[in-house]
């Protein structure tokens, strides 16, 4: 700091560019919403990193098959709850590339289990781009190429085999298509209704506000559950699982629109009484154009964070309900049909690997939540 | 007075909504074509049975599964004359198993008490968890206390409510030696009440409670955290901390009252999540509650025993609702008013 001659205080430091960096800058604000949503989303870590996790989920959906070293269906009748297998690389000190053991299983009748001895002389190299049984790719094109396949005579089951000799990593990666999906699908359903019956209530208000708060009170005070299994128990048994699968997913969005519509429905009661609405409809807007163009895009990204959330409540509830019986049925795969058959003491005490398919619905599930916590704390960007 | 006025309205909105609830579940009781009654028929007929044909001809004509579906809910709800006059829900008639062979009170009687019972305990159970950890974890937010409070509530909000129940009886029995499946010692089904009993019951109690709680601790846990964060960051808290005020002291006397509101009312949507857990882990443990009746009854089309469950199950959480409704109007006088208003 320096005086002047004509007694002005001037600062003789030199002065540089981030001088003042912690502070919001104009420029900085000055970006689109959606950039700088994504510039506070960056920050949560653990929200960035679930995002990727699911996304690359989601990728690997339709190329299930063909990761899968099996079909989901196929059965190995020498082989029932096999253990899990590891890969090896190193055969006694001597590098052979990715191989492994066979294994012979025998009935133990002491005991009444499978005991599988595993012959550690004659490493048994993996197939890669092998053929194996048909799948569809993507859904549509027919292949039988694998990724990777048991060599002849052995067997592949990284994460062992089930009651029936089949595969329970390739049946985790089929049954991810179904349990997957079944949020997307519950959450677009909820999402549609949700946001319809919330615009109306909210923006109409009156009677069709009372009639439709009050059924939003009615499906909330219910617990979910026996009505998913009252619903889906009416499910006639003779359709086909792909039909059956929409229909159940269709279900778990039915219940679970009321939450979203309530968020809808209070951000319109006090949105419609803002300057631009006002605006719109004396230029002679129409209620539908009003809700969809005006005051929809202006908390989308509210709605879509909450969705995100939502969706776990969903995969669980298809878990439940296949897990009970009442959802997906076999030769469907998911992992609540999966889990079905883990459903006893005997698969948690002998053949742990079985119930193996809680791990990725655990996974998922907290993916889901970090990622829509992040989302939601990122909303805001003009909030530090 | 003007409580008691309050208590009467909310009441009378509490049946209100559980009469338009029994007619959403008779309907969907109805969804699946066909009835219990009418499955046996085909299957008699099927096998060449004539004899028991005409025995479940008249038992659909004695339950009115004749009638149109409208007359059919005016007849189980007991507002309308049936083929026995007026007996039906209104009257304390609750109906027939025609799975069991029993009448539903008969079959569900003691499963009541025991659904109660479990539910009491999981409700109990989230508040003892959820209240302490969720201000600790916002007392000592940033800290490795609030990241592992936060890391469990999470673990328990992901993983499914059965897988737990079943990992957590193994290990459970096999290291604390605590008893598996069922809410009491065999041998002690069926006596009067006794002390022995009632620690039987306890020592049952504590896995399914564990279970059922878990969701709902983590949920109720990570609410009351945020809903103290925002209370810590008042000026009134700078002032009682600029004052000398002892940090527990602090915490306890101001915020927490403030926070502890929405804690309240969030029974709401914590009952209704908590009696489906109870459902589900009661199938899947075994437990004498409404749960394996309800699986049972639904699988088998057994209509009046699954209609009268769903209603009952219904009732649980509508009654939790009101009550915790009445409480939060006597813990903070603000909201009477505000209630009336709509």
């Amino acid at each position: 700091m320096s005086i002047q001659p004509d007694n002005r205080f001037v600062d003789v430091a030199p002065w540089t560019d981030d001088a003042d960096h912690l502070g919001p800058e104009r420029s900085d604000m000055d970006v689109s919403v959606a950039r700088l949503m994504w510039r506070k989303f960056r920050r949560h870590k653990l929200a960035l990193i679930s995002g990727l996790f699911l996304a690359f989920c989601y990728l690997l959906l339709p190329v299930a098959g063909f990761i899968a070293p099996y079909t989901p269906n196929q059965r190995d009748a020498e082989h029932l709850y096999a253990p899990p297998q590891s890969i090896n690389f190193w055969h006694q000190g001597e590098f052979i590339g990715p191989y492994v053991y066979e294994t012979t299983g025998e009935a133990d009748l002491v005991n009444f289990r499978w005991v599988y001895e595993t012959d550690v002389t004659s490493p048994r190299k993996l197939e890669f781009f092998c053929e194996g049984q048909p799948y569809n790719l993507f859904g549509l094109i027919r292949s039988d190429t694998h990724l990777f396949c048991a060599p002849e005579g052995a067997t592949v089951f990284l994460w062992g085999s089930d009651r029936l000799g089949r595969d329970v990593f390739s049946r985790i990666l089929f049954g991810a298509q179904l349990s997957l999906t079944v949020g997307l699908i519950g959450i677009t359903v909820s999402f549609v209704l949700g946001i319809f019956f919330g615009s109306i209530a909210g923006y109409f208000g009156g009677k069709t506000d009372w009639v439709i708060n009050r059924m939003i009170e009615i499906l909330r005070s219910l617990p979910e559950l026996p009505l998913w299994l009252a619903l889906s128990a009416a499910v006639p048994s003779n359709w086909s699982p792909v039909a059956v699968f929409f229909v159940i997913s269709i279900i778990l969005g039915i219940l679970d629109w009321p939450g979203l519509a309530r968020a809808v429905r209070s951000k319109f009661l006090s949105l419609r009484e803002e300057e631009y609405v006002k605006a719109a409809e004396m230029m002679g807007a129409k209620p539908s154009r009003v809700i969809r163009k005006h005051l929809l895009p202006n908390f989308m990204s509210h709605l879509i964070a909450s969705a995100t959330l939502s969706i776990p409540a969903m995969i669980l509830g298809e878990t439940a309900l296949s897990f009970l019986g009442l959802g997906l049925r076999a030769p469907a795969v998911s992992w609540g049909v999966m889990l079905n058959d883990a459903q006893n003491l005997a698969s948690i005490e002998i053949y742990w690997w079985t119930a193996i398919p809680m791990l990725p619905i655990i996974v998922v599930v907290l993916a889901f939540n970090f990622l829509g916590d992040g989302l939601r704390a990122s909303l805001d960007p003009y909030k530090t | 007075m003007i409580f008691l006025k309050y208590a009467v309205w909310r009441f009378f909105t509490m049946l209100l909504t559980l009469w338009v609830v029994s007619i959403l579940v008779f309907v969907i009781i109805n969804l699946p074509p066909g009835d219990y009654l009418s499955n046996q028929i085909a299957e008699l007929r099927a096998t060449g049975q004539a004899e028991g044909v005409a025995k479940a001809e008249f038992l659909r004509h004695e339950y009115a599964l004749d009638q149109p579906l409208w007359k059919q809910y005016m007849i189980w709800a007991g507002i309308a004359q049936g083929p026995q006059g007026y007996s039906g829900l209104v009257q304390g008639n609750f109906g027939w198993s025609f799975e069991f062979d029993r009448p539903v009170s008969e079959i569900v009687g003691s499963a009541l008490w025991m659904t109660v019972l479990v539910n009491l305990a999981a409700v109990l159970f989230v508040y003892l968890i959820a209240l302490p950890l969720g201000v600790l974890a916002a007392a000592k937010s940033e800290t490795w206390v609030d990241y592992s409070a936060g890391f469990l509530g999470y673990l328990g909000l992901a993983t499914p409510n059965f897988l737990l129940a079943l990992i957590l009886f193994y290990y459970g029995h096999k290291y604390f030696g605590l008893p598996i499946g069922g809410l009491m010692a065999p041998e002690l089904e069926g006596y009067p009440m006794s002390w022995e009993k009632v620690q039987s019951v306890l020592l049952h109690l504590i896995v399914p409670t564990f279970v059922i709680g878990t969701a709902g601790a983590a949920a109720m846990m990570q609410r009351l955290r945020a809903n103290m964060l925002d209370e810590l960051g008042k000026p009134y808290v700078e002032t009682a901390k600029a004052k000398g005020l002892a940090p527990a002291r602090l915490l306890v006397k101001y915020p927490l009252r403030m926070a502890f509101n929405p804690f309240v009312a969030d029974i709401g949507n914590l009952l209704p999540a908590m009696v489906s857990g109870s459902v589900l882990v009661s199938v899947v443990l075994g437990l004498q509650t409404i749960g394996p009746y309800l699986l049972t009854a639904l699988k088998s089309q057994d209509q009046f025993l699954a209609a009268f469950i769903l209603m009952f199950v219904a009732l649980l959480t509508l009654i939790g609702t009101m009550i915790s409704d009445m409480l939060l109007v006597l813990l903070d006088p603000r909201i009477r008013y505000g209630a009336r208003g709509t």
